[in-house]
């Protein structure tokens, strides 16, 4: 099995999105936390702060630097995972699954085909390095 | 376009990228920042060992009859009050009184200084040491001679111990020994740039990959980490020492960035010191001052500070720290407001948020 999930989408700014119906769960890529290290904060929009896709819903921040995370998609956030508020180093330890950033009802379904794919996603990466 | 230089490399990068470290372009040199992570690796240091890389860093030696001369007349502190085996912290000034780098004063003997400077720093130290030699002394640019390893931490003695005969107990902090580690020639001092107890060992290049190897062994039993320039970092900023380009630069004086003990305007004329003694004694406009975060957020390098909505000055370091558990960092503001006790904003993203400013070092270890 991949590290990169399958059925995710990603970002060159190392987003992923998981679409589940008319929703998407957000998250940041496993790559991202690498290159930051320690994370030590996590801001996320409210509930109900509309997100547009390639612009900024939040941002994370490690002992070394502070990163925006770019919105993979539009919509209204739904939920927000309020652990990373208290544990921000989840997001080192499991960023494609327990440590999801937001949930967001999408209002551009279509957008998803812009993104990228687990194996170009990784393609990607691997010729940034 | 002309190709970007190349980085340089210390004798121990294969090593460090063998090991798995994150490599940064740190100053045009290709270094580790981090290897298991900046916070584990600064914990190592705090509680048992750690061990850096720091051979990028640049030695300038001062050799001749007049060489204890040459070197009082370059920089801040007072070279004739070293003994032989003895190193200062010292400042190496322009005549207008900022700086050109912060630097490691060895005297190895009455005709010869050894100087450790800034990587990224090296060669116009030199040159500004060169151009202004007007003594019986030669100036050689020796950094090509030497790597450098900076054993720290509680435990660095033990570890090091393990590896030379020298009694390491026996060098006083601020002094050094010329010795073997692992049976190759070594210069130790007991010197370093975290705040905690330690060692910088000045070995050849072509000895360095060894001894980096043998260190990590002997420190195995306490845990031993290899560290990176993050944990460098955020163990120097908790000590609040100074990092050029950061606290210190060439707009800065001494005297700003509260090093006034490394100014001896007794000791005769030096460069810079017509300077200094005006500073000294019209009063300096601005200081060096620590703070801490008082509502959530870190502040950073560069971001601006108020004071009642009004810009005051900048942060010059700022960082969690993982000691403390606090986010602090450093700044300059206008003299007057700089003791602790100010509430003072930092603009974090256009937001200010509440710090307050703070005595430093925010950390001191246990003697």
């Amino acid at each position: 099995m991949s590290k990169y999930p399958e059925e995710f989408r990603y970002t060159k700014e190392h987003e992923w999105v998981k679409v589940e119906g008319d929703t998407g769960l957000v998250g940041i890529t496993d790559h991202a936390q690498k290159e930051l290290g320690d994370i030590v904060y996590v801001d996320l929009p409210k509930v109900g702060t509309i997100v547009d896709k390639g612009k900024s819903l939040g941002s994370v921040e490690s002992v070394k630097a502070v990163s925006d995370i770019y919105s993979p998609i539009s919509g209204e956030v739904i939920a927000i995972n309020e652990t990373l508020t208290s544990a921000p180093e989840k997001l080192n330890e499991d960023p494609h699954g327990a440590a999801w950033l937001v949930k967001v009802r999408l209002n551009a379904p279509d957008e998803i085909k812009q993104l990228l794919s687990a194996s170009d996603y990784q393609t990607y990466i691997g010729a940034e390095s | 376009m002309s190709a970007p230089a190349p980085l340089k490399a210390t004798p121990l990068n294969a090593i460090h990228r063998e090991m798995g470290a994150k490599m940064v372009d740190f100053g045009g040199w290709d270094m580790p920042v981090q290897y298991s992570g900046i916070i584990d690796e600064h914990h190592a240091v705090r509680r048992g060992v750690g061990l850096f890389d720091v051979s990028h860093m640049g030695e300038i030696e001062i050799l001749g009859p007049e060489a204890i001369q040459c070197a009082d007349f370059l920089t801040t502190n007072a070279v004739s009050r070293l003994k032989e085996g003895q190193a200062q912290y010292s400042g190496l000034l322009y005549e207008h009184g900022g700086f050109v780098d912060d630097i490691l004063v060895h005297k190895v003997s009455d005709n010869h200084i050894f100087i450790c400077v800034n990587a990224s720093n090296q060669d116009k130290d030199y040159e500004h040491i060169r151009e202004r030699n007007r003594f019986d002394a030669v100036v050689e640019f020796t950094s090509g001679e030497y790597a450098q390893l900076a054993v720290q931490g509680p435990r660095a003695l033990t570890t090091l111990q393990k590896l030379t005969e020298v009694r390491l107990g026996e060098i006083r902090y601020y002094w050094f020994v010329d010795g073997k580690v692992s049976g190759a020639a070594a210069r130790i001092a007991r010197t370093g740039y975290t705040g905690e107890d330690g060692f910088e060992v000045y070995v050849d290049p072509s000895d360095a990959p060894r001894i980096w190897n043998e260190i990590l062994q002997a420190g195995q039993e306490f845990g031993i980490k290899p560290c990176g320039l993050g944990a460098r970092n955020t163990l120097r900023l908790e000590s609040a020492m100074a990092l050029y380009g950061h606290e210190i630069h060439a707009s800065i004086s001494p005297l700003e960035a509260d090093l006034a003990w490394i100014v001896k305007l007794n000791k005769g004329e030096f460069v810079g010191r017509a300077a200094l003694a005006k500073q000294n004694n019209d009063g300096v406009r601005r200081k060096l001052i620590g703070f801490e975060m008082r509502a959530r957020g870190i502040a950073r390098d560069g971001y601006e500070v108020f004071m009642n909505g009004l810009a005051a000055g900048w942060v010059t370091s700022g960082s969690p720290s993982p000691t403390l558990n606090k986010n602090i960092g450093m700044c300059y503001l206008p003299v007057e407001h700089a003791r602790a006790g100010t509430p003072i904003q930092v603009m974090i993203r256009n937001q200010p948020v509440d710090a307050e400013t703070v005595d430093t070092p925010f950390y001191k270890r246990a003697k």
